[in-house]
């Protein structure tokens, strides 16, 4: 049997199951709402287009925070890579902020850029930063020798070098750390819009919450892991597999 | 002389800062267009007598001259061809190729040029696959035509066949020697392998180990192609194979006092 099958087969089987538990009442609907009316609340959360609107906030945040991420994740990477004194000292102090949730900065955030997007921006960017700087220093540091020392005989060194071999090189870990700073910073993301003003899928969730309308927490839910899992699959993966099989990592 | 080493010494210090001599006393001369081999069992410092010539590893003591000029670095003079072909996966099989020309040519040159190695090679069907889409030995094949294309004085082979099973190695050794009768570059050639350093060279510079010497010096006066020369090629093994046995005895006597005292 195909993977795609026995996936189909097994969310028909998780919703089916669902449904007739809601209809059973083996729990009540306030405390797990059917499919049946998380899908209601979906839909007339798109026909109103309030959830088109929280999409399209959600990802410009998202959007400016990663690629603010990978940005300077990838300057102070290179920087850690290159430099003892850097990765000794600094390096220790990213270390430890990686292990720090990016959203117990928040109230930090709000401090310095008011309540508004410029907190929950701040937050994702920490989201994605740490993740990506790691990954970047160690696939400068893996390169293999060997790539270097053959460069060094076809008379490239210094910057040529570290431009036209080192980089490249290290491409397969550049690929993997912008997935995983993708991975945290839409988590920072959704825990940050949580905690603020809307739009947002985060603050649709929260406001959702208060008025006790479970089935579009749970809708929100849903759209939230179905957003990471097809952007991941879709996109990261596949450029991380086409990245892997190319440079020879995976055979 | 074209290639000179004078007095080379190597010393590395262990971990626990024990000075361990890697190559003692190498005086070593090439000339121009010979094919040279150097033999020896592992360890025995040939790959960082190699590399030395290369620029890449600097001596204890001693100094080469490569061509009229002492070494200090890698040059594009001295080619490297490593056991490993060292393509840039990120690159296709011509750019690969181009790698060292472009800063001295223009693109159309470059590729012109390219064309021509791979070509004689026999890879110019192969232009634009990936290294990771070719065997080994055609990854190989594009390494030398690498090396081939920057027009070096010198080709330096660091045991180029190792890694290839026998039948890729016997038609590798067949191009390769077509490729240094037409081209008449000097090769130096570092290989553990008696039969192949027979079969490809003029002369074999036999290395013993712990510490890195030059035993013998051999002059391979067996016509080419050698294949017709069997009794001879046999001959001169046996010779070889005698010299070094003291010395693998050695390399197995090492480690098993090693072992029994760890």
């Amino acid at each position: 049997m195909k993977p795609a099958v026995k996936r189909i087969i097994f969310f028909a089987a998780l919703i089916v199951f669902w449904e007739l538990g809601s209809r059973f009442e083996l729990w009540h609907e306030t405390i797990l709402p059917s499919p049946v009316s998380v899908y209601d609340s979906l839909v007339a959360g798109f026909a109103d287009m309030t959830l088109v609107y929280d999409l399209a906030a959600s990802f410009r945040r998202l959007l400016i925070g990663l690629v603010a991420a990978v940005i300077i994740g990838t300057g102070v990477g290179i920087l850690l890579a290159r430099s003892k004194t850097a990765d000794e000292t600094l390096g220790t102090l990213v270390l430890a902020l990686q292990s720090v949730p990016s959203i117990v900065w928040l109230p930090l955030a709000m401090m310095w850029f008011g309540l508004g997007e410029g907190s929950i921006i701040f937050v994702v960017i920490l989201g994605g930063t740490f993740v990506m700087i790691l990954n970047v220093r160690t696939g400068i540091k893996n390169v293999d020798p060997l790539f270097i020392k053959a460069a060094r005989t076809m008379g490239s060194n210094g910057l040529d070098l570290f431009i036209k071999v080192i980089i490249p090189a290290s491409v397969p870990y550049f690929v993997t750390g912008a997935r995983l700073a993708w991975a945290f910073a839409w988590r920072a993301l959704m825990a940050g819009e949580l905690l603020s003003s809307g739009p947002g899928l985060g603050y649709t969730l929260r406001y959702a919450s208060d008025f006790g309308n479970m089935s579009l927490v749970i809708g929100v839910m849903i759209i939230i892991g179905v957003v990471g899992a097809i952007v991941d699959l879709m996109i990261f993966q596949r450029i991380e597999n086409n990245v892997l099989k190319r440079w020879g990592l995976e055979t | 002389m074209f290639i000179e080493a004078k007095q080379i010494n190597k010393v590395y210090f262990d971990k626990n800062n024990k000075p361990n001599t890697v190559l003692k006393d190498i005086d070593l001369s090439i000339q121009k267009g010979e094919f040279v081999s150097i033999l020896g069992p592992s360890g025995c410092g040939k790959s960082t007598l190699l590399s030395m010539i290369a620029g890449l590893v600097s001596s204890t003591s001693g100094e080469i001259i490569v061509d009229g000029k002492k070494v200090v670095k890698p040059g594009k003079d001295r080619g490297m061809v490593f056991q490993q072909a060292a393509l840039f996966p990120w690159m296709n099989v011509t750019e690969n190729v181009m790698f060292p020309l472009r800063k001295e040519m223009s693109k159309k040159e470059g590729l012109e040029r390219a064309q021509h190695f791979l070509k004689m090679v026999q890879l110019s069907n192969y232009p634009s696959h990936y290294p990771h889409e070719l065997s080994g030995g055609m990854q190989q094949r594009v390494s030398i035509a690498r090396s081939l294309a920057m027009d070096p004085a010198v080709l330096l082979m660091d045991e180029p066949f190792g890694a290839l099973d026998e039948q890729t190695r016997s038609r590798l050794h067949g191009q390769l020697e077509e490729i240094w009768i037409d081209t008449k570059k000097t090769i130096v050639f570092v290989t553990h392998s008696i039969s192949e350093s027979i079969k490809l060279s003029d002369r074999i510079i036999v290395m013993g180990t712990r510490p890195g010497t030059i035993l013998t010096d051999i002059t391979v006066d067996i016509p080419r192609p050698r294949e017709q020369h069997r009794q001879q090629i046999a001959a001169l093994e046996e010779q070889i194979m005698g010299l070094l046995k003291t010395e693998i005895d050695k390399v197995i006597d090492e480690e098993q006092a090693y072992e029994a005292g760890s």
